[in-house]
Formats: C-alpha cells, structure tokens, sequence
C-alpha cells in the first residue's frame, strides 16, 4: 500500500475491514454474484458502479447478510459470516447502512428513528442517546427537524436523517446503496456534501453510485461491476482516464457523455 | 358600462345552475315526502283496521313467555316485554364479546400462519380461509347445531372428559427423554453451521427427536382416570361450578398483585431503561408473577375453589355450569366464521409494511423481535385495526341469525316473540334497528378519532 | 495469485469473463425447496412434522366418510342407517329435484331451466373480458332478461300456465334472490354513491343516512322490515307479494354496500379527469356517463364482485321470512322420516356447502384475477 499515490485526505491503514473471497450467489437458477474478491481497508473510501442489474446492491447487501451468499467467504470486522444469528447480530450493528429509498420509520419522529437501535441494541440511557443523536442531526444540518416525521420531509433531508440514523450506531464502517438516485436533482448535493464529510472524517465508506464527481472527489478506489462480476478495478485517476477493459469503456461512453 | 350589461346574455332561469340545484332537490324532497305521508297514512289505516297497537304501552306489560337463558331476572309471570328487551340485548351483547374475543385470537392466529415460512402451515391456514369465507354463516350455523351438538347422545349417555391429573415424573425416564429432546435440539443447532442435504436431515431428525421426547415424557406423567365433572350432552356443555372457599381471597388477591405487580415492574423497567440504559426481561418476571404467585398462595392455603361437579340425577344433571348448545353453536360459528376475515385483515396489515422497514431495523442491528414489536407491528396495527373493527360490528350485526338455532338474542327475543305477541311491528322493529344503528355509529364515531389520531404525519 | 491478492489489488482488470456455474445443489430444485419450506429452522421442522400428523390423522377418515363408506344407492334411508355408514349421498339423490326447484310443478320445470341458461349465457358473455359488445350485453342482462325471467318463470294468462310464487324454491329460488338482488342493487348503488358525493346538500343528506342506516343494521331485521311493514305501508288491497318483500330488502340492503364500494372508486379517480370532461363543455350526467363511470367502475370492479359473494351468501337470511330457498329445502328435507337419520344432517349440509363453495370460491377467483390484471395495467 505504501506505493499507493492516491491517499486522500486521511490514510488508509492496513487493517482490512471487509474480506470478500471468491463469493458466489445464485437466485434460483441465476447466477446473481460470480467469483467476486474484494478486500476493503479500514479508512477506505470505495466507489462500486455498474449498469444497473449488475450485482452492486447485491454485493453489498452480503455484507450485512441481508442477502444470503452460496459460496465463498465474507469476513467483516474479523467476523466471518455465517448462519449464526448472534455474529449477524454483532456485525450489522457496526456496519451502517443507507438505503436508496431511506427507509425511515414512518410511525416514528426523526429523534426517535436516530434513538431507537441505540436505546434497544446499544443499551443506551435515553438522555444519552438523544444528545448523541442530536450531535449527528446537528452533523447532518438539521437539527430543528428533530420532532418532525419523516413524512414532514423533503428527500433530502430524509436521506440526511437516514444518514445520521445510521452514525448514531457509531458503526466502523458505512454502506451506502444508490442514496442520490431517489432524490430530486436540487438535493443531490446536500446529501453528497454530507457524505463527503463524513469521508473527509476517516470513515470506511463502500458507496454504490453513479455520482462520478463525488468517485473523483473521494474514493480510494473505484469497483466497476457488470454481469454479476468485477470487472475493473482502479483509482478515480487511472479508472476515468484510462479504462482498461472494454465494458468499462461502454459503461463510460455512455455515462459521461 | 352600459355597453358591458347590454353584451351580458341572456340566461334562462332554468340554466342557472343554483335553480337547477334547488328543482332537482325540491323534485326529491316532494318525492320522498309524499312516500312518507302515504307510508305513515297507509299504516294509521291498516293498523287500526287489523288492531294492531300504535303505541309503546305494551313495553310495561306482563310478557308471558320464559327464556332459557337469562343474564338478568326474569320470569314468565313476573316480568314486562320491557325486560324482554333487555334479555335479548344482554345475550345478544355477550354472544358477541365472548365470540368476538375467540375470533381475534384466532384469527391473528391463521392470519400470522398464512404468512409462515413454513410451507404446509401456511396451505393449511389458507385452506381454512378459503374453505369458511366462502361458506354462508348461516350454513356454518346450522352445521355446527343440528349436524354436530344436536345429535349428541342425552345426558344419561353424556361424553365425559376424563379427569387429568399429574404424576411425579420417574426420574430415569426424565434424564432419557431431555437427552433424546438434547440431541434432537442439538442436531438442529448443528445443522446450522452445515450446508448440504444434510441441513435437512438434521432438522427432520431433531424436529422428530424432540417431538417423540415430549411425547414419551408426557405419557409418563400425564394419567387419565375417573371423570372430571366435564359432560358434553345435547342439553350442552356442563362442568363444574367454581364455588367460593375461605382460600378464595388469598388467591384473588395475589391475582391482583400479580397483574398490579407486573405492570408497576413495566413502569419501573421503563424508567430504568431511560436513565441506565439496562434492559429488563419484562414479559418473564410479568409472567411469573401473574401465574407464580397465584400458584404460590395455592401450595399454601390449598386450592382456591371448591368444585361443585355436576351430578346425573333421573334425565338430567343438578349442580354445575351450562353452556348451552345453541350459544356454543352460535359462539363457533361466529368465531370461526369471522377469524377467516380477521386473517385476512392480518396478512395485509403485516404485508403492508414495506420490506424495506424491516431491512433498515435489520442493518440497524436490532434483532427480528425488537424489529417486530418496534417497527413492524406498531406500523401494521394501524392498518389493522380499521378494518378490524368493521369486523367486529359485522360479528355483532351477525350474531342475529341467533333467531335460526333459537338462540335468546335481541332479534329472536324482541323481534320474534315479543313482536308476535304484541302484533307492534313498526315500535318492535324499529327499536331494534335503532340499537344496532347506536352500536353502529358509535363505533363508527369512537374509530374515526383514532383514525384521525394514528394517521402518519405527512406533508 | 491467490485470491486474496485479487481483492486488495489497487488495480485489477478481468481478463477473462467469469464462469457461470451451475447453482450449488442446495440453493435450486427440491432441495432448496424443502429446506426452505420445510426445515428451515428447528422450530419450521416441528411444525411440520407436526401439521402432516394432523393431516394423516383427519384425512383418510374424512375420505372413508365421503367417499368409501358412504352409501351412493339406495330407495330409502334405510341403509343409511346403518351403523358405519358415512354420507348419505342417495337422499342428496333422491331430493335432488327438489333441491333445484323447490315445488315448482315438476312438468313446469323446463322453464326454470330455460332461465337460468339464459341467463348464465348472458352473464357469461357479460363477464370473459374478450367477447365483444358488452354495452348490449349489459342491457340485455339488466333490462331485457328480467323481464323475460319474470314471464317464464310466474307465466303468462293464455300462453303458459302461472305458477304462483309459494310454489317456488331450491337452488333456483337462491339464484332469483341474488340475480334481483346484483341487477337491482348496481345501478342504485351508482345512484347513490353519486348523490353522496353530490354538491346538493339534500341530496347528499339523503343518501348519506340511508346509506349509513341499511350498512348499521343487521340483514334480518331489513328482511323482517320488509316482510312486516311494507304490508302496513301500502293500501290493503295491494299486498306484496310474499317472495316480492325480501327481494326488496336484499336490493336495498345491498344497494347500500355496492354505493360503498362505487364511491371508493369515485374518489380514486383524478381531480383532472373531472376537469378534462368539464373542459370539453360535458354536462353532469354526460360527464358520469362516458368519462367518469366508465373508468371508476372498472377500478373496483373487484370490489362489485365481492360484494356479490357476500350478497350471494347472505341469501340464505331469507328463510326467516319464509322463503324457501336452497339452504331451507335442505333444511326441510333433512327432517324427512323416510331419509331421516344420523348422517342425514350432514349429508345435507355438506352438499349445501360444496354448491355455495364452488360459486363464491370461483367468483373469488375471478374478481382476484381481474385485481391482478388492472394492476398489470395500472403499471403500464
């Protein structure tokens, strides 16, 4: 790693947060995730990108098993996944998660959707767990929503909220899956600055998106995906000028232009 | 100006659409009120014609008549048409209750098993969805009264339920049976970890192994002898009566406790949840202390009732408790009747809730029962319970089809018998429309302030 | 290069596209079925066991019931009588005429017959979504048919002997009910579900207290209403006919609950396809007629259909005011003392059960694969 000419704004060290090895997932009869190897470091910001269909979200979603994978093996955090619920328990708590639709909880105020897994799974006091989620709510600029629901809300802001829910975890590492796509053009930005931020801090980020601008600004490496595979992987610099395969060139091609 | 008012053209009165409003709903009133002054001038001519009473004084006279079962006093001779009423009322109110319990358990019940991961579970709980939602009550009524607990033998040949009663469990057969249910357990646990055929080998065997344990150890210890005081006869269900003792108060009182007792625990477990943090297991100790400390009083003071068994004397029994067969019959067939609409009302509730809800709780790392009691079941009560309730008066406007098995409810009571006797159909009719119109609309109104309190905020 | 060196690389290209393999052998076919609908957890693995127990255990009886003991041939309930024997199916047999018919004369019967297939031609030509003309075929089943049911079934001075109503009964008297009830209660529910929503106050309060008085009260009082009162309220010498007065219970009853399901679509529709019909310079009625009915009828169509379950099974309630439908004649004939016996009660009732079964199941089908064809289309 030390040969590595792209460390951003904080280093990448060389604990490995997530192993990917030889994984496979099958739906049915269909060949979902083919041989994909990925080894994510601890303060590593990865960008993953792909037509859609390609595997990204599924990918991701192996990681905190909320898919199932048939073969291969995931170790997150020094914990491979298995079918042991408790280990599932312990990893998805220290992996956030940010999903493209948010997925807040509608029944509950934007307060009580950052408080509810630290109260319940952390343990928390609940003093404790407000001034925690208001810091983060603060973080994410918009703390006088806290008693609103999130149905009050633009996309935005419920994405930050989604965002916040997840920090107050305090997790080791975030995934994000296609946070801008469900948003209204006018409020991409303030969910990107949000999550540029939050790279800028040190977090370990795996990010599937197809915000090219933001791959550029932050991502160690960029994970391009198509068919189920990997089928690229680089730096923004390499990756954007100089693609090295030609579905990547396609997918750029067509993207970019 | 005058130019403008010129151009103004000419609209014939009968455009205007404020006139046309007022001919159409003149044009309706005139109708409907015609309607009535004949209706109510027809009927001044028919009734005083036939002689039927157009009045209300019959509610204080003597009714004449017994019904065989009675929440309040009543007699033949003593009571008024008056009471009457109130008799069928009563029964039709707690044929309802009783029913509309059992049919929520149930149906929650079946609704939750249309949804099970298992897949006979699921088929078999939709098979009886299908199989009653598409059966007329009335059929299911009549079924469950004169094909099932009117043909049961009389009393003198009554089915007894035998008396249960526990044994101290041998010691050997204990240490084998939980080390056959242990390694039936333990195959499962291991099967986990495992792939291949054999995650299903080792789940059928363990799952056979644990249910043979139970099994084995049950036959054990469970002893049947003698007659428990249970007959079931075409007269109806009749057990023992549970007759108060000088034990009975420490028994209720621990009751009490228990349930105050549990409910104070919640609150203080709340409290410390809120400043430390600390999670207690609330739903054990209020378990414990609701059972544990009844239980407790009865190994001390001994049991808390006496029991008054029924006994056979000539052709029927003296002493006990009856159920009879028409309420039973009505019970089950409202209860089972409604439980398949409750299921379904179930199913959509929890399918409501996106599946992204429980992902998001999953990531959060909250396990499948805290993402269940915190964020998919208080999401899917508000779908439920609209619908639920609209249930619940349907099972209430139901349980009039009593007037077929001959059960005393308002409408056989009231409607049949008193509106025979009394020729006042117009007064008799309309008061028990009017009760079910106020059962009707008060919940009706009641609903519409939670819906308006529990609808989600939105923008 | 192992795998690991793949993953951390900086940079990584694949050379060759990856394999596809076949999907290991647990995660397709049967295996992967039973595990995950049978054996998934320990606790799925005892249900099962448990609930193909109870099946084993109910269903070889309820088969030698049914099927293998029960008796198919016999002149009386003698045999049926005896110990043993399951469902009596030669009384269903032997009363099986008058289960359809009630006491409709027996030379009669042909014009009973003629009805129904008429009328199940039209509402099947009415309800398979590819035959075309459906505007004439609605006013044939709605305008034409009842009046030509009426004819053939009560007769005409001169051309076919009259049959009076009290003669009436069996499956035939339950499909009259249902059919007046489904004809009556579609357009009076569009009616009011219009006037609920109308800007005319009287008109709206009108509907609004009829519509929630029918749904707050039970079917049976309506009927003993009916069959009571609506005596009293005309002059003596008109007297409504017997089968007349429920049949006006369940029409109005009904209407009350089909105005519901109506309404609902009215409000699912847009504001601007009320404002695109207005804009063409539509009138009301004109605007209900071709823009607005058309497309909110079809959206609960479903809704209609289960209203007409419901309806078809609360026909039964009209036995009460003495009508002899299907369910009342298996009522009656059960009591027969050349039939009567242990099994007979059950014999009846489950015969009853399999024709109510077949006709709400199969409508529930229908309105289910309609649901599942607007939404096809609504995506679209």
């Amino acid at each position: 790693m030390a040969a590595s000419p792209l460390v951003k704004t904080t280093p990448v060290t060389n604990d490995i947060a997530v192993e990917i090895v030889g994984m496979h997932k099958w739906y049915g009869e269909f060949h979902v995730l083919r041989d994909v190897n990925l080894t994510v470091r601890r303060g590593e910001k990865i960008v993953i990108c792909g037509p859609s269909g390609s595997g990204k979200s599924t990918m991701i979603r192996c990681i905190n098993r909320l898919e199932e994978h048939q073969q291969g093996t995931v170790v997150v955090d020094g914990v491979p996944l298995t079918n042991d619920l408790k280990r599932i328990d312990e990893i998805r708590r220290d992996v956030g998660m940010v999903f493209q639709h948010f997925n807040l909880f509608p029944h509950l105020t934007v307060l009580e959707n950052c408080t509810l897994a630290p109260i319940w799974v952390r343990k928390m006091p609940q003093k404790q767990a407000e001034e925690i989620a208001m810091h983060y709510l603060t973080r994410v600029k918009i703390p006088d929503q806290a008693l609103k629901y999130p149905g009050q809300l633009s996309g935005g802001q419920q994405q930050r909220v989604a965002i916040a829910r997840s920090l107050c975890m305090s997790p080791k590492i975030m995934m994000f899956d296609e946070p801008t796509s469900a948003l209204d053009p006018e409020m991409v930005k303030e969910v990107l600055d949000t999550m540029v931020q939050l790279a800028q801090d040190g977090m370990t980020m795996l990010c599937v998106t197809h915000e090219m601008g933001f791959a550029r600004q932050v991502a160690d490496r960029v994970v391009f995906m198509d068919r189920g595979e990997i089928v690229e992987i680089n730096t923004p610099e390499e990756f954007f000028k100089n693609p090295q395969h030609e579905r990547t060139k396609l997918f750029l091609s067509q993207i970019l232009h | 100006m005058s130019d403008i008012q010129m151009r103004q053209p000419h609209v014939p009165w009968w455009n205007e659409p404020k006139n046309r409003g007022f001919v159409y709903q003149s044009l309706l009133f005139i109708v409907l009120a015609f309607l009535i002054w004949s209706a109510v001038d027809n009927a001044s001519t028919n009734m005083r014609a036939r002689g039927i009473p157009t009045d209300f004084s019959f509610w204080n006279r003597t009714a004449g008549f017994d019904v065989n079962l009675t929440l309040i006093e009543f007699s033949a001779a003593a009571s008024t048409y008056g009471q009457a009423f109130w008799v069928g009322l009563l029964n039709t109110l707690m044929v309802s209750v009783v029913s509309i319990i059992f049919a929520t358990i149930l149906g929650f019940g079946i609704g939750i098993a249309r949804l099970s991961s298992n897949w006979i579970v699921a088929k078999l709980a939709t098979a009886y969805v299908e199989t009653l939602r598409n059966l007329p009550l009335l059929l299911q009524l009549l079924f469950w009264y004169n094909a099932v607990l009117k043909p049961l033998p009389g009393p003198r040949d009554s089915v007894s339920v035998p008396n249960i009663s526990f044994v101290t469990p041998d010691i050997v057969p204990t240490i084998v049976c939980a080390f056959i249910g242990g390694v039936g357990y333990a195959a499962t646990r291991y099967a986990r970890t495992i792939g291949g055929v054999a995650v299903i080998v080792a789940n059928a065997i363990g799952a056979l192994l644990m249910l043979t344990a139970v099994a084995i150890w049950l036959s054990g210890v469970v002893r049947f002898s003698g007659k428990a005081g249970i007959y079931l006869n075409n007269r109806g269900l009749i057990f023992p009566e549970f007759v108060e003792t000088a034990d009975t108060w420490p028994f209720a009182i621990a009751l009490v406790v228990g349930i105050v007792g549990s409910l104070a625990f919640r609150h203080w477990a709340r409290g410390v949840q809120k400043e430390t943090g600390d999670q207690m297991p609330v739903a054990l100790v209020a378990m414990g202390l609701i059972f544990g400390l009844p239980l407790l009083t009865t190994l001390v003071f001994g049991a808390p009732f006496d029991l008054a068994r029924p006994e056979l004397r000539g052709f029927n029994f003296v002493g006990g408790t009856r159920i009879l067969p028409e309420f039973a019959a009505l019970m089950f067939g409202l209860s089972l009747y409604t439980a398949s609409f409750i299921a379904e009302i179930v199913r959509a509730g929890i399918l409501a809730v996106n599946k992204g809800q429980t992902e998001a709780s999953s990531a959060l790392g909250l396990t499948r029962a805290q993402g269940l009691k915190l964020v998919v079941v208080p999401q899917a009560m508000r779908v439920i319970i609209p619908p639920l309730t609209n249930q619940f008066l349907n099972l209430t406007k139901n349980s009039s089809l009593a007037v077929f098995i001959g059960y005393p409810d308002l409408v056989q009571v009231f409607a049949g018998t008193v509106l025979n006797q009394t020729g006042a159909a117009v007064q008799v009719i309309a008061i028990t429309m009017a009760v079910y119109l106020v059962i009707s609309l008060v919940t009706s109104f009641v609903m519409d302030i939670y819906n308006k309190r529990m609808a989600l905020v939105e923008r | 290069m192992s795998d690991q060196a793949i993953g951390s690389r900086i940079a990584y290209v694949r050379r060759e596209a990856g394999p596809t393999r076949p999907a290991p052998i647990m995660t397709r076919g049967v295996f992967a079925w039973v595990r995950e609908n049978l054996f998934s957890t320990p606790m799925s693995g005892v249900l099962t066991i448990g609930s193909l127990l109870f099946v084993l255990w109910v269903a070889p009886d309820t088969f030698r019931y049914l099927i293998s003991d029960a008796v198919w041939q016999a002149p009386d309930g003698v045999a049926c009588r005896a110990p043993g024997a399951g469902a009596c199916w030669a009384f269903v047999a032997a009363k099986f005429e008058y289960f359809m018919y009630g006491s409709y004369p027996r030379g009669e019967t042909w014009r009973v017959d003629v009805t129904l297939v008429l009328g199940l031609a039209l509402i099947l030509w009415l309800l398979i979504p590819r035959l075309p003309r459906k505007g004439m075929a609605a006013f044939a089943f709605f305008v034409v048919y009842p009046v030509v049911a009426f004819f053939l079934l009560r007769g005409l001075e001169g051309v076919l002997p009259i049959v009076e109503t009290n003669l009436w009964g069996g499956v035939f008297v339950s499909l009259l009910v249902a059919a007046v009830g489904i004809v009556a209660s579609l357009p009076l529910g569009v009616l009011l579900a219009l006037g609920r929503r109308s800007q005319l106050p009287f008109v709206k309060f009108f509907c609004v207290v009829f519509i929630e008085f029918v749904r707050g009260v039970p079917l049976i009082t309506v009927l003993f209403m009916a069959n009571t009162m609506l005596p009293l309220f005309v002059p003596q010498e008109w007297t409504p006919d017997r089968l007349l007065r429920p049949l006006i219970g369940v029409s109005l009853f009904a209407a009350a609950y089909m105005a519901e399901v109506v309404r609902a679509g009215l409000q699912a529709m847009p504001k601007g396809q009320f404002e695109g019909a207005m804009a063409l310079g539509l009138p009301y009625w004109k605007m209900m007629r071709l823009i607005i009915l058309p497309q909110a009828l079809t959206t609960v169509i479903p809704g209609i259909v289960n209203s007409f379950i419901a309806l078809f099974k609360d026909t039964t309630l009209v036995a009460i005011v003495g009508i002899f439908d299907f369910l009342r004649t298996v009522e009656t004939a059960r009591l027969d003392p050349v039939w009567a016996g242990p099994t007979i009660s059950t014999t009846g009732y489950v015969f009853a059960a399999i024709f109510y079964w077949v006709f709400c199941f199969a409508m529930s089908r229908y309105s289910q694969m309609l649901e599942r064809k607007l939404a096809a289309g609504r995506r679209r």
